[in-house]
């Protein structure tokens, strides 16, 4: 037996050898799927939508119906948001983006910065 | 000030050099940060991760058949409920691990054609029959107990949306061992024809979840690789074990004994030792011999094709809706 297997993933023992690995997609355009929605959900009342996900729908209303079956089956949120993937912009291809080193050198923002003589209390 | 291209020769200046890039991957990895899809990664993390996220997923879909067989006839209303809730998970399991894939650049449509035209696997634990009830529980408490145990360490993968989507899985799993444990205890302490049916479930399924883990360690040479880039984080031998020493204890618990006459307390090294694996039988199935390989891969395919009306009517209701929009913005 040559081709070689690994316990890979959740269920063990897959062949690694031989296995194709797709092709990378340049543009959403060759996309033979739906669009891509971004799900987010309220977890209860008080706290903030959280990204939880994608999924591909073909419209709003079916990107909804999909996101409550795949991310709330156990009551894991009262609101849901999907936002199709290709309308968000972000910051740069790479998540150690200089566009964020202004605030490197600014430790005076934060409250430990500062210097509080012994014993003063609620400041 | 409009922003245009760089020229060439600024823009060799600007990006650092992969050397750069592939140091501060490595750095990232070892510091147990995690990698984000839009950072720079090894062309090589980049395609272990897309084969093993995708076989991963193909296995959660794959795995809704041996047991989505016993559906129609579970034995109870309650239990029905159950097994329906327990297979609609894997589905999600499935889509968690597809849209983690997409990350990294390929198409979900893709990896479901490679699946169809066998480019790419599944775990060879679905390709054994559930001929009767009592297998719907023995897959619960060993499969799905196998498969919390090799998924776990992968909620602390580097890659974030392959460790994000495992946090999500790990958290339903738990339920899908308990109600096949459920299942075997009802069953074990039910009519000796019941007890035996359970037993015989039992029997089948301990040396191919047992085989789950893969091969010994000295015989999966690359795994070296996987362990550096924290995507595996112990060895094959490491979690069987692992699940060996949680089992045997249930297994008692449930009065059912496991097929291995070698299977024994160790009390010095503190673990169960248990007996040699025939990995025949393993290479046997994976080579497609097994008891339901075709009939798996033909079912998936069967189900995407005669799905496709439904695939179909949805694109055909959003264009529609979506023309009605615009004239309604035009008027
Ligand atoms: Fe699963
Ligand atoms: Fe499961």
């Amino acid at each position: 037996m040559s081709a070689e297997v690994r316990a890979e993933g959740g269920h063990g023992a897959v062949p690694v050898e031989g296995v194709a690995t797709g092709t990378p997609t340049p543009t959403r355009a060759s996309r033979r799927d739906w669009p891509l929605w971004e799900v987010f959900v309220r977890g209860r009342r008080g706290l903030a939508h959280t990204h939880v996900g994608s999924l591909h729908a073909p419209d709003a209303t079916m990107a909804l119906r999909n996101a409550r079956d795949v991310y709330t089956r156990r009551q894991e949120g009262v609101s849901l948001w999907v936002v199709p993937a290709a309308a968000i912009t972000a910051s740069s291809p790479d998540e150690r983006d200089p566009f964020f080193a202004p605030a490197a050198d600014k430790a005076y923002r934060h409250p430990t910065f500062y210097e509080v003589p012994e014993g003063v209390q609620h400041l | 000030m409009p922003v245009t291209d760089p020229s060439p020769a600024l823009q060799a200046a600007v990006e650092p050099d992969e050397a750069a890039l592939a140091e501060r991957f490595e750095r990232t990895v070892a510091a147990e940060e995690r990698i984000e899809p839009r950072d720079w990664m090894p062309e090589a993390y980049r395609k272990t991760l897309i084969r093993q996220i995708a076989q991963h997923a193909h296995s959660e879909i794959i795995g809704m058949q041996p047991e989505g067989n016993w559906i129609t006839r579970a034995p109870s209303l309650r239990r029905k409920a159950i097994l329906l809730a327990k297979v609609q998970d894997e589905a999600g399991h499935g889509l968690y691990l597809y849209s983690a894939a997409e990350t990294l650049g390929v198409d979900r449509a893709e990896l479901l054609d490679l699946l169809h035209a066998g480019r790419q696997k599944y775990s060879s634990i679905f390709n054994y029959p559930t001929p009767t009830w009592a297998d719907v529980g023995a897959i619960g408490w060993l499969v799905d107990g196998a498969a919390i145990v090799n998924q776990v360490p992968i909620t602390r993968c580097s890659y974030g949306p392959y460790a994000r989507a495992m946090v999500r899985i790990c958290k339903e799993e738990s339920f899908h061992q308990r109600q096949g444990f459920e299942i075997l205890h009802h069953l074990s302490s039910g009519t000796p024809e019941q007890h035996a049916m359970a037993q015989d479930a039992v029997d089948r399924w301990w040396w191919p979840s047992l085989m789950m883990f893969g091969p010994p360690d000295d015989a999966s040479p690359n795994s070296a690789r996987s362990m550096a880039w924290k995507i595996k984080r112990f060895s094959n031998d490491e979690l069987r074990q692992r699940f060996v020493d949680m089992a045997v204890p249930q297994a008692e618990a449930l009065g059912l004994t496991l097929p291995d006459p070698e299977l024994r307390w160790d009390a010095e090294s503190g673990h169960y030792r248990f007996g040699a694996i025939d990995w025949t039988e393993f290479h046997e199935v994976l080579r497609g011999n097994g008891p339901c390989n075709a009939l798996r891969v033909e079912h998936r395919v069967r189900a995407h094709e005669e799905g496709a009306w439904v695939r179909e009517a949805a694109d055909a209701y959003a264009a529609k809706h979506a023309a009605r929009a615009g004239a309604e913005v035009a008027a």
